[in-house]
């Protein structure tokens, strides 16, 4: 029944016959003496395209069940004490998809060639209308992106939460690190200048000296024994299909658990002692009377 | 499991007072696998192949350069009178084709030398390719040492590691005599002992044990 406050109105069951209050069933006996006026077509057009975007809606509503899903992430419960920090997840994701989005427009006018990258950012940063300010915008917002994982996982590592029940989030933010770390590297040597060109060897060479599997790494990244002809496109390929897919789909499951698990307190607060006394099977199971605690308090839209 | 559930789910929802269910078609006494494991066994061996087929081909295309070895690659650098013993002359050269002035590399050539008890008759090329992590070294005339700029590490005139982060000698290449020229051939690394092995990359130890933690990659050509 709750849900019936979701669906709009024109969705909703019509009232089984019998049940409908008193004020309609006298209906009929006013209508016969005076009849209510036709509405003019021009008013009915009128009032159906008042309501064709709620019905646009409510069709695709009713077919994904997205209202209920959409209200329980956005209205789902945090707990007190809520502060800016916790914004720096949501900065390093706005920050990836500014980088998805100038990365996408760059390679439009890219060419991951040897002999042709350099020209072609050349190309980007002198003739291309804006190019200076979009290509600015890609290379300086990997630095912030990095800037802002390390500011998120800072956060979460010192308000503790990465414990019970959100180790998985944790190890899944590790590895979007490592993923955020690919990019940074591969996108590096794309400009094919002097210093992409050595800092990429240098790069490659540290790939180089872990042990045992350190050697092919490098072999694998260079795709030969030196830096040739397909480092550049493999690195481009890596950079701007493998990685970004990879990140996406972390990205999802790491906002599905914050959502499904809802996000920590701040240490600095004290969970609050619960106003009724709750009975002792509750108690022993763990479950606090008014569901106080601000670590529990966010689960309700799980 | 299912097979389970689905006995379960059969007596319950009936609802009827639970009677031996009847054998289904096919089942014999002593019976493994019943009909519809054995599809569902198929069927996901099925996905598992369809899927190696796609991915198999895709990973082995991926890592394939791993194993593949370029043709070896031989340029002449100038007639023998060029190379004397007492000091280098700084050679450059083509190491990667096709991909222009990115493929070409820098050496320092000289002939061996009698003082130093190396066998004579020989040229002696030695990278400048930073045994640390592959910076290009310059030889310092003055000094009669090879310098990194990047991160301090200094070698000696025959390249073996006397300061700095590098982790052994410089790297050297092939060389050999061909109609009066002097001809530079395929990379190789050396051990602290300037016994040569096969080529490593920059910030890989060399000898003894290192040989097995730092393996030789296919990609690379066996050493002199």
């Amino acid at each position: 029944m709750k849900l019936d406050s979701l669906i709009p109105a024109p969705l909703r069951k019509p009232a089984k016959p019998g049940t409908s209050n008193g004020a309609k069933g006298a209906a009929p006996a006013d209508l016969k003496t005076s009849p209510p006026e036709r509405p003019s077509d021009a008013k009915r057009l009128a009032d159906k395209a008042v309501e064709a975007p709620v019905d646009v809606l409510a069709w695709v509503d009713q077919r994904t069940a997205a209202t209920g899903f959409l209200t329980g992430m956005l209205y789902r419960k945090v707990p007190k004490g809520t502060n800016w920090f916790y914004t720096l997840g949501s900065a390093t994701l706005i920050a990836f998809i500014s980088q998805a989005i100038t990365g996408v427009f760059l390679a439009m006018y890219y060419t991951p060639s040897t002999t042709q990258a350099y020209a072609s950012i050349a190309h980007i940063n002198n003739d291309v209308f804006l190019g200076q300010l979009v290509h600015g915008m890609h290379k300086w917002g990997s630095s912030v992106m990095v800037i802002l994982i390390f500011l998120h996982m800072g956060r979460t590592f010192f308000f503790g939460a990465y414990k019970y029940p959100r180790e998985l989030n944790w190890v899944i933010g590790v590895v979007l690190l490592i993923l955020t770390m690919t990019m940074a590297f591969t996108g590096y040597l794309l400009p094919f200048d002097q210093r992409s060109y050595w800092a990429s060897i240098v790069g490659i060479n540290i790939n180089g000296t872990g042990p045992v599997i350190g050697p092919y790494l490098s072999d694998f990244l260079r795709a030969g024994p030196e830096l040739g002809a397909t480092t550049l496109s493999r690195f481009y390929a890596i950079h701007m299909l493998l990685v970004p897919g990879a990140i996406i789909a972390m990205i999802g499951a790491h906002m599905y658990l914050v959502v499904k698990l809802g996000t920590t307190a701040p240490p600095w607060l004290k969970g609050e002692k619960p106003k009724v006394a709750a009975p002792v099977a509750q108690l022993d199971a763990g479950v606090e009377g008014n569901g106080a605690s601000p670590s529990n308090g966010a689960s309700a839209s799980a | 499991m299912s097979d389970d559930a689905d006995k379960q789910n059969g007596a319950e929802a009936t609802g009827r007072p639970e009677r031996p269910a009847p054998e289904p078609p096919g089942y014999f006494e002593g019976e493994s696998m019943t009909r519809r494991k054995a599809f569902t066994v198929a069927v996901q061996g099925l996905g598992g192949v369809a899927g190696a087929a796609i991915v198999l081909p895709a990973v082995g295309f991926a890592v394939a350069p791993i194993f593949h070895r370029g043709k070896e690659r031989w340029e002449a650098i100038g007639p023998v009178n060029d190379f004397v013993e007492d000091t280098y002359r700084q050679v450059v050269f083509t190491e990667t084709e096709s991909i222009g002035d990115a493929g070409k590399t820098t050496a320092y050539v000289r002939k061996s030398s009698k003082q130093l008890e190396e066998e004579p008759g020989k040229f002696v090329a030695v990278s400048n390719r930073c045994a640390h992590l592959g910076c290009p070294v310059r030889f310092v005339e003055a000094a009669g040492n090879f310098i990194c700029p990047c991160h301090g590490g200094v070698y000696d005139f025959q390249g073996k590691r006397i300061g700095g982060p590098p982790v052994r000698p410089l790297d050297q290449f092939q060389t050999r005599v061909r109609n009066g020229q002097v001809e530079v051939g395929p990379r190789y690394s050396v051990t602290s002992q300037l016994d040569p092995v096969r080529a490593r990359d920059p910030g890989e130890f060399t000898g003894g044990v290192w040989e097995y933690l730092y393996p030789p990659r296919p990609s690379t050509f066996p050493p002199p």
